[in-house]
């Protein structure tokens, strides 16, 4: 079941889905912060398909860092969609999970939640929020054999990161991105990062001394 | 922003892309560019060899994003997908069901919006003729009118002109495609090689009508005695077998060598291997469709061989008629030239008649070859080729071309006039402007 605000797009993907072969797809159009109407969709989950096995939670926005440093509505809206609606389909669908005592819970954060960064903080500290949210909801879940993914990918090239200034080396296909994700969802990874490498290099940035953090510009 | 280049990376006019990844992003970019006073050009999986994939704004529509089936009735065969569907994807869904493309060029990359608008042909063009023969219906994007469909009976005049069409007519958003139907993906391939072009056109008579699949690589380097030696390849799909998506192992060709490493040494030095390798009598072998067909694709990038100054294909076709003398001259006078790649194709093509306006193919032999870009290549040896295909009543490829001149392109498509009439005013490609002036 695919979950979206657009009702052209899912179609789009649906039939896309069925031709690849998926034996049945069906939508629900939602957008995500309207978190009143969350326990609706879950509802509607849970009359398709009976047992949820896998749940991803994929949305998100890229902030526009400047325009948030000057208007706090628009701070608060890029919190909603990134953080707090998040949050409430964690705890939704989490509850759901655990009464079962089955399924794989995956999110997908992002590397810029491992430290806040001058040219991107407000997207960094909602992702930070909801992978902190996972840290804690972990081992709740885990109590009940459900496990939690929290997906930090790098830079992918997707319609979100076109236009950007962004090096290519460090660019993901979303092809190689996804197919990290199903292995790692399937291998019940706690956290993963996309692809592999931003691992090594989140380490050593979380790493750097604050008094040097501060002095740089990035 | 990463900047596009043509396959062959030659001419060098970096193309700056708008990402395109639902139907409505092409109008919209459309209609952006045209605010901006620009034209634009659909830039697909950017393997047009010369300048017919770049725009003459410098400004493309980056489709590959628009890359979602539609529908498909694994009953009959048929197909509905985006324009950036790629043929790699189209097959690994159709293989497992027993359905085939039923054209295909030497690259499984290929976009369908790309493949349609230059109405690609493959090993099997005198049994299938090109692949505009097998599209049932298009979904074009104009800047002056709603978002149509075109058929063999509804606007017939623009499915006519789109396909083979340069992408010129409008943005194709979604094509419907017949497949062809496959008991197996193995391909049962006949390999054996040949002394003289006379041996070529001999084998080719024969054995062509018992092969679905056909194509002879020939050594561009050979001359005297041995003018028009090469290896003769046929197969056709073998009757029993899996029905399995091939997945080799790929190579990255990883940079672009500061000199091209394709030169006359190491040229002479595999032709004459490759030639070595084949044996004078026929060698039956079954494998799996990848390598057959797609020989080149083990190895990603391969266009960087040739350096920072690119590469330039040759492709030509020579009518029936003419077709053993102008073929016997044009590789003289690239033996003569020391230029020249391994990479040099000879097919017979059919009289089956394509429902594009500017395809390619006409019945005759059509020769391609790579050659590294240099300035001797488009001022000294380019032009007598050119002159031995116009003498020969033949024509140049407009997918593979960064040099015919506009009278020879407007002398051997005559229907051009009527493309152009038809042409989106809002796309325009470097190629487009270059032979219609």
């Amino acid at each position: 079941m695919l979950v979206g605000r657009d009702a052209d797009k899912l179609e789009a993907i649906a039939r896309d889905l069925t031709v690849r072969g998926a034996a049945s797809v069906s939508t629900f159009v939602l957008d995500a912060l309207d978190t009143p109407r969350h326990a609706e969709m879950l509802a509607a989950a849970v009359h398709t398909l009976g047992t949820i096995d896998i749940a991803l939670i994929a949305h998100g926005t890229l902030p526009n860092q400047q325009a948030c440093q000057l208007d706090v509505s628009q701070t608060l809206r890029e919190l909603a969609s990134n953080a707090t609606s998040v949050i409430a389909l964690l705890t939704l669908l989490a509850t759901h999970l655990e009464g079962q005592q089955h399924g794989s819970l995956a999110v997908i954060t992002s590397v810029a939640g491992d430290r806040g960064r001058p040219s991107n903080y407000v997207y960094g500290s909602a992702k930070a929020a909801v992978s902190t949210f996972c840290e804690g909801l972990r081992p709740r879940l885990f109590k009940a054999g459900v496990s939690l993914t929290d997906i930090r990918p790098g830079f992918v090239n997707t319609p979100m990161t076109a236009g950007l200034p962004l090096p290519a080396m460090l660019v993901a296909e979303p092809d190689t991105v996804a197919t990290r994700i199903v292995h790692g969802i399937a291998r019940k990874r706690d956290v993963l990062y996309v692809p592999a490498f931003w691992a090594i290099i989140l380490l050593i940035v979380r790493l750097l001394p604050r008094p040097l953090f501060k002095r740089l510009s990035c | 922003m990463p900047t596009l280049l043509s396959w062959g990376r030659h001419p060098q006019t970096p193309q700056t892309p708008t990402p395109c990844h639902w139907p409505d992003d092409l109008s919209r970019g459309l209609a952006d560019l045209q605010r901006q006073g620009r034209t634009t050009l659909a830039y697909g999986a950017g393997l047009s060899y010369g300048d017919s994939g770049l725009a003459a704004s410098d400004h493309v529509l980056h489709t590959i994003g628009l890359d979602r089936f539609i529908a498909a009735d694994w009953q009959t065969g048929r197909v509905t997908a985006q324009a950036g569907v790629t043929f790699e994807q189209m097959l690994s869904v159709s293989i497992p069901r027993g359905w085939y493309l039923p054209v295909s060029p030497g690259t499984k990359y290929v976009t369908l919006g790309g493949a349609i608008a230059n109405d690609v042909h493959g090993k099997n063009h005198h049994r299938h003729g090109t692949l505009g023969r097998h599209i049932v219906r298009l979904g074009l994007r104009r800047s002056d009118r709603a978002p149509l469909v075109c058929s063999a009976t509804d606007e017939t005049a623009l499915f006519r002109a789109t396909i083979g069409g340069l992408g010129l007519t409008g943005l194709i958003e979604w094509a419907e495609v017949k497949l062809m139907p496959i008991r197996s993906s193995r391909i049962r391939s006949v390999t054996q090689r040949f002394d003289t072009l006379d041996e070529f056109f001999a084998l080719s008579a024969t054995l062509d009508l018992q092969h679905e699949f056909c194509v002879s690589w020939i050594d561009c380097g050979a001359a005297g005695r041995s003018l028009g030696r090469g290896v003769y390849m046929a197969g056709d799909f073998a009757d029993e077998g899996p029905l399995e998506v091939a997945h080799p192992r790929r190579l990255t060709m990883p940079v672009t060598p500061p000199v091209s490493l394709v030169n006359r040494a190491t040229v002479r030095a595999f032709n004459a291997l490759y030639w070595r390798h084949a044996t004078r009598t026929p060698t039956v072998r079954t494998g799996s469709y990848a390598p057959f067909f797609y020989p080149l694709d083990s190895v990603l990038q391969w266009n960087r061989i040739y350096g920072p100054a690119g590469f330039q294909q040759y492709q030509c076709v020579i009518p029936e008629a003419s077709a053993r003398d102008g073929i016997a001259a044009l590789l003289r006078e690239i033996a003569a030239s020391g230029l020249g790649s391994p990479l040099a194709v000879l097919k017979r093509c059919s009289d089956l008649a394509s429902p594009g306006l500017l395809s390619f193919p006409m019945a005759g032999t059509t020769l391609a070859l790579d050659f590294p870009h240099s300035d001797r290549l488009t001022h000294d040896l380019f032009p007598r080729l050119d002159a031995v295909v116009r003498n020969a009543g033949g024509r140049l490829y407009p997918a593979k071309d960064a040099h015919m001149s506009a009278r020879d392109f407007q002398d051997s498509y005559p229907a051009w006039t009527a493309v152009e009439a038809l042409r989106d005013p809002q796309l325009l490609s470097r190629f487009w402007q270059r032979v219609t002036r």
